[in-house]
């Protein structure tokens, strides 16, 4: 096939499969429009078997590791971890907002950094938002703060967000050296949200929760160990050079028996929760994307993406990074972005995914597509009050970018 | 007869307890009293849709918890009954709205409304220009009707005022 050709159906085939994914025609899972794509790709030979292949080795320990960690989360919240998170917040807090804000940034920075911002928004958030309700507090700041941190609090290890999982293998980096150089950037872009949501939500952040009776939910012993031993996991299957998505198998093995044999979950449920579709459309999306790059787009990025660890040159990246993520969505920037910027270094890497995943921040559903979308299927229904999640979007977003950069500059320079 | 005086009291999480006690004290024999509760609809909308940015990984086997709006309506049917026996009125009509707090509150006082209670919100340790929060200022400034702003907590006392400009010194002139 000629060149110009193959390299506009690739491109179309990508919109599509983009579109798609924004719009879900009548909830269909995205791989419906991916996957047919993919294979159309692959049948016109405009993605040449060989290089398939290759692409799709390199996805497989990503999507192993995706599997793994969406299980072990969602296990967790089968024996109660999320529901104890909100009693210990509830009674931490001592029915002070501020104090509960503070726990709930602890919690949601913890989880979303180790259990990965998917569990923080569909597991955590409907856990503080109860513990907020039933201490008869205002749930505004509290339900922004974890919206906000499933994204800002991503930066910290390869499992916290997917967009790392897919750049931890290009990057080059240990588990413990990605850890270690994020460690800082992670802390900046948590700090910083703390002063803006703070200020910003200081009216609602008022009076003093009652005494009412909490729901008594204990803490689940076994859960947690199993986390913390699977945390630990990451860092010695690091140290030991054996893919750390072994360490997540183990852990949601060794729940997932418990689990199944105390019933409080069934095979099916853990079937469920290993999102095959959604497996499926994250290989059929990068060898989509692959056959894009192959075909043009590839130069035309590596352009855009410059070289060099120096701050201007890390800040541009980031900028760039959040700029693609909110026009689209940040996996399929992630996977556009990712070949030009793991020939730049590890430092170019770990500063496009600052803006991959502290840019969604401006929308609540992931890019500004999307909210777009939702807001011409919504013209008939009530109006939304959303200005105010788009203004405090705009206040941390430019905040966040910046000072997660500049403590990346500063980590590099340390690490040396 | 006289028609009964209308009062609607306007509950808050955080504020209402002082607001129902302040509102208890010149509570007039014989009014007719609503206790109202607005949810903004903002808060689950957000919390729920934020799964759509994570494209396909919503969790398609998590065990079932209770919606963000079946919460928040719970929530406050039990917020408006416990201001209802704190204020001893159990037959205080009971209002449950949800939308934009400060236009839903607006709506609930335009027809035969005596006096709205509002509680002050805001930081009380900076009082001056911005010592009101913005739907209570909304609301303050365009309720058709009397409102009676209350302090949830202790007022200040009068040293909060601060001391007197240095003579010489003209406030700047107001413009419209």
């Amino acid at each position: 096939m000629p060149g110009p050709i193959a390299e506009t159906l690739a491109g179309l085939l990508l919109v599509a499969t983009l579109v798609s994914a924004v719009v879900r025609p009548w909830g269909l899972p995205e791989a419906l429009v991916a996957v047919p794509a993919a294979g159309l790709l692959l049948l016109l030979g405009i993605l040449p078997l060989g290089q398939a292949g290759a692409e799709a080795r390199s996805l497989a320990p990503t999507i192993g590791f995706l599997a793994a960690v969406l299980v072990l989360a969602n296990l967790c919240d089968r024996f109660g971890l999320f529901e104890a998170a909100g009693t210990w917040m509830a009674a931490g807090s001592r029915g002070r907002p501020v104090t509960l804000l503070a726990l709930v940034f602890a919690i949601a920075s913890t989880v979303t950094a180790v259990l990965s911002l998917d569990a923080t928004v569909v597991l955590l958030t409907p856990a503080v938002f109860a513990t907020v309700a039933r201490l008869r507090l205002r749930a505004k700041p509290h339900v922004y703060a974890c919206t906000h941190l499933a994204n800002s609090a991503s930066l910290l290890l390869p499992v916290s967000n997917l967009t790392n999982l897919l750049a931890f293998s290009a990057s080059g980096l240990s588990f413990v050296r990605f850890g270690a150089t994020m460690a800082l950037p992670w802390l900046a872009a948590i700090a910083v949200e703390w002063l803006v949501l703070r200020r910003f939500f200081a009216v609602d952040l008022v009076g003093h929760a009652e005494p009412v009776a909490q729901a008594r939910n204990p803490v689940p012993v076994f859960a947690c160990v199993v986390v913390v031993l699977t945390l630990l996991g990451f860092f010695v299957t690091s140290v030991l050079h054996v893919a750390p998505a072994f360490a997540a198998l183990g852990g949601a093995v060794i729940l997932a028996v418990p689990a199944l044999v105390s019933r409080r979950a069934t095979v099916r449920d853990v079937g469920l929760a290993l999102e095959v579709p959604f497996l499926a459309f994250v290989l059929a999306l990068g060898l989509i994307v692959k056959a894009v790059s192959i075909h043009g787009l590839g130069t035309l990025v590596t352009h855009l993406v410059p070289g060099g660890t120096s701050l201007g040159a890390l800040l541009l990246i980031a900028v760039i990074a959040a700029a693609l993520a909110n026009l689209i969505n940040n996996l399929p920037a992630v996977l556009l972005l990712l070949p030009a910027a793991s020939v730049a270094g590890p430092g170019a890497v770990l500063a496009m995914l600052i803006g991959v995943n502290t840019g969604p921040n401006l929308t609540y559903v992931g890019s500004l597509a999307t909210l777009l979308w939702r807001r011409v299927l919504r013209q008939r229904g009530e109006e939304l009050p959303l200005s105010e999640f788009v203004r405090l979007g705009a206040l941390t977003v430019p905040l966040v970018l910046v000072a997660s950069t500049v403590a990346l500059w500063v980590s590099l320079r340390l690490m040396g | 007869m006289m028609p009964a005086v209308r009062i609607v009291i306007w509950v808050v999480e955080g504020t209402w307890q002082g607001c129902i006690d302040a509102a208890s004290h010149g509570l007039p024999s014989g009014a007719q009293v609503a206790l109202l509760h607005v949810t903004p609809s903002d808060v689950a909308e957000v919390a729920s849709a934020a799964t759509t940015g994570l494209l396909g990984r919503a969790f398609a086997g998590r065990r079932a918890v209770r919606s963000f709006q079946d919460v928040a309506d719970g929530a406050a049917s039990e917020l408006l009954a416990a201001a209802a026996a704190r204020l001893g009125r159990q037959d205080a009509e009971l209002l449950r709205r949800r939308g934009r707090v400060e236009r839903e509150v607006i709506r609930a006082v335009v027809e035969n409304v005596d006096l709205l209670v509002v509680a002050r919100d805001g930081d009380h340790s900076r009082l001056g220009p911005h010592s009101l929060g913005p739907a209570t200022r909304f609301v303050v400034d365009h309720a058709p009707c009397a409102v009676l702003l209350v302090w949830p907590d202790e007022p200040p006392g009068i040293e909060s005022i601060p001391p007197p400009p240095p003579p010489g010194h003209h406030p700047p002139p107001y413009r419209d």
